[in-house]
């Protein structure tokens, strides 16, 4: 197993900021905390990081968070790739790392969209837009309505039910339930799901993620760098990335995301196949999402992920840990997930969990998304 | 007045008369939509303005419940239809009861600052001979 070329890559510190209502920070401090945290695993202090990679935090947001930390990079990405950019820049910076071109990779990301109320349900956007010309004029609830498209779809195709969507927020409520950091613990039956306000048919608001606010920061560093890290470094095995389209319309397929595209090369580059995963960490903004990963990374085959959610399979003590923290919907989301994603996956390996620990877990994979299923990318962990 | 981009235009002039106009490839002979200065499938740049026949298939269909901006009244409906031609659009439903599969066919909401918007009723069964 491995990644190709020989040159190991590791996860070697995480951190979230402060979660949920967040009232006494800007993000660039949250970030900051986060950063020092992460980086105090690491074995590291901010002098140290060569390379920033930032989604969100604003124009030129290395550029900013670099001045903010103190930073001088060698190397940097702000990708818009969405709530998946986290897990490509895990991919961007295992490349550059590889390469030689940075050494210690700072990703990170905060968000205080729920004290700043900032979700918006319309694309703002430009008029001359291709958004604005041809799909804002329906009034699409955005993103919900997207996501629903694709909901009715799969249902309408394979004979998806609501009850099983709604399986999905169960598991994740379970695991929240053993997580103290999580934003929703109260216990969750299907029925209430499937009671809840309809949003956008066929989904319920419970179908639907929190909105928090939160962040993390992840270190990716090369092995000698890693040595010396005061926690136990997480090897990165493989990842990679896609993206198929932007608007809805133009999906090749609404139930087929580009998810089959990141985790060919990720599961390809680490030489693992889905069976050898011991916890799934899927960005669960919806719980269409987690069905359309599980059949995507090729948990099971199209047209299953209804079926193969039943009994409990992610929840504790399920073949399948998923959602461990309680994912997006039952944890935390602040808007772009994937940070998080990541850091629950290297506790997990790391056996840190408490309550929540996935027993001898091996191999982890953290699945993010962008857009509306519009980009992907798949990171596999392993504990060494 | 123009509306939309150049590339878009002429689409929304054609809107302004009723008329739902895709692209067609003169040499691999796909249609597309939304516009562009080249055919996805083959990279002719002989693409042409052509009049879609205006009917189509709901591929997936949801209701809109939640108030998006003071314009949109919830509930309503929102779909993503194949026309006969191939390409995908996003529409709104207006009319009877319809499900994903069924067949509808073009409509034109009258809009006060744009041209007219294509939107799509479902296709109703003529009653045969008593």
């Amino acid at each position: 197993m491995g990644n190709g070329n020989g040159k190991r890559v590791y996860i070697a510190g995480v951190a979230e900021t402060p979660l949920g209502e967040v009232r006494d920070h800007s993000e660039l401090s949250m970030v900051a905390l986060a950063a020092r945290q992460a980086l105090a695993e690491a074995g590291m202090t901010l002098r140290d990081v060569d390379a920033i990679f930032v989604n969100y935090m604003g124009e030129e947001g290395s550029v900013q968070v670099g001045e903010y930390l103190g930073i001088r990079p060698r190397y940097a990405d702000s990708s818009d790739l969405g709530g998946a950019a986290f897990e490509a820049f895990v991919h961007h910076a295992m490349v550059a790392i590889s390469a030689g071109r940075c050494e210690v990779a700072l990703v990170a990301f905060a968000s205080l969209q729920r004290t700043r109320r900032g979700r918006r349900h319309v694309h703002p956007t430009d008029p001359l837009s291709l958004t604005a010309q041809f799909d804002n004029p329906y009034g699409p609830a955005m993103p919900i309505s997207y996501y629903a498209l694709i909901a009715a779809r799969h249902m309408y195709q394979f004979g998806t039910t609501p009850e099983q969507l709604a399986e999905v927020a169960v598991a994740a409520r379970r695991w929240a339930q053993l997580n103290p950091k999580a934003w929703a613990r109260d216990p969750l039956s299907v029925d209430e799901v499937l009671s809840s306000k309809m949003v956008s048919d066929p989904l319920h608001r419970l179908d639907c993620c929190l909105i928090t606010d939160g962040g993390g920061v992840v270190i990716v560093t090369n092995a000698a760098r890693a040595r010396n890290a005061a926690k136990r470094p997480i090897r990165v095995l493989g990842a990679g990335e896609g993206h198929t389209h932007w608007h809805v319309s133009q999906m090749p397929d609404l139930t087929v995301s580009p998810g089959v595209i990141s985790s060919r090369e990720a599961f390809g580059m680490a030489g693992i196949t889905p069976a050898e995963v011991d916890v799934f960490e899927p960005y669960d903004a919806f719980t269409i999402s987690v069905i359309l990963h599980l059949e995507d990374l090729g948990f099971c085959k199209k047209g299953e992920g209804g079926a193969f959610v039943e009994g409990g399979r992610l929840g504790p003590g399920g073949g399948l840990p998923s959602m461990t923290s309680g994912g997006g919907l039952s944890y935390n989301h602040p808007g772009a997930l994937g940070i998080l994603l990541l850091v629950e996956a290297v506790r997990q390996l790391r056996g840190e969990c408490g309550e929540r620990q996935v027993p001898n877990a091996q191999i982890a994979v953290a699945h993010g998304m962008g857009g509306f299923f519009s980009v992907a990318s798949t990171v596999v962990l392993a504990r060494e | 007045m123009t509306y939309g981009d150049p590339i878009t235009a002429p689409f929304w002039e054609a809107a302004a008369r009723r008329r739902l106009l895709i692209q067609r490839c003169r040499d691999c002979g796909v249609h597309q939509f939304y516009p562009r200065p080249f055919c996805l499938k083959c990279q002719s740049e002989l693409v042409e303005w052509v009049e879609a026949a205006g009917t189509a298939t709901i591929y997936s269909l949801t209701t809109v419940r939640v108030a998006v901006s003071p314009e949109f009244h919830p509930p309503y409906r929102v779909a993503v239809v194949q026309l006969d031609e191939g390409p995908r659009m996003l529409t709104n439903i207006i009319g009877g009861e319809c499900r994903i599969g069924e067949r509808v066919r073009v409509q034109w909401k009258e809009r006060p600052d744009a041209p007219p918007l294509p939107v799509f009723e479902p296709v109703v069964t003529e009653p045969g001979p008593p």
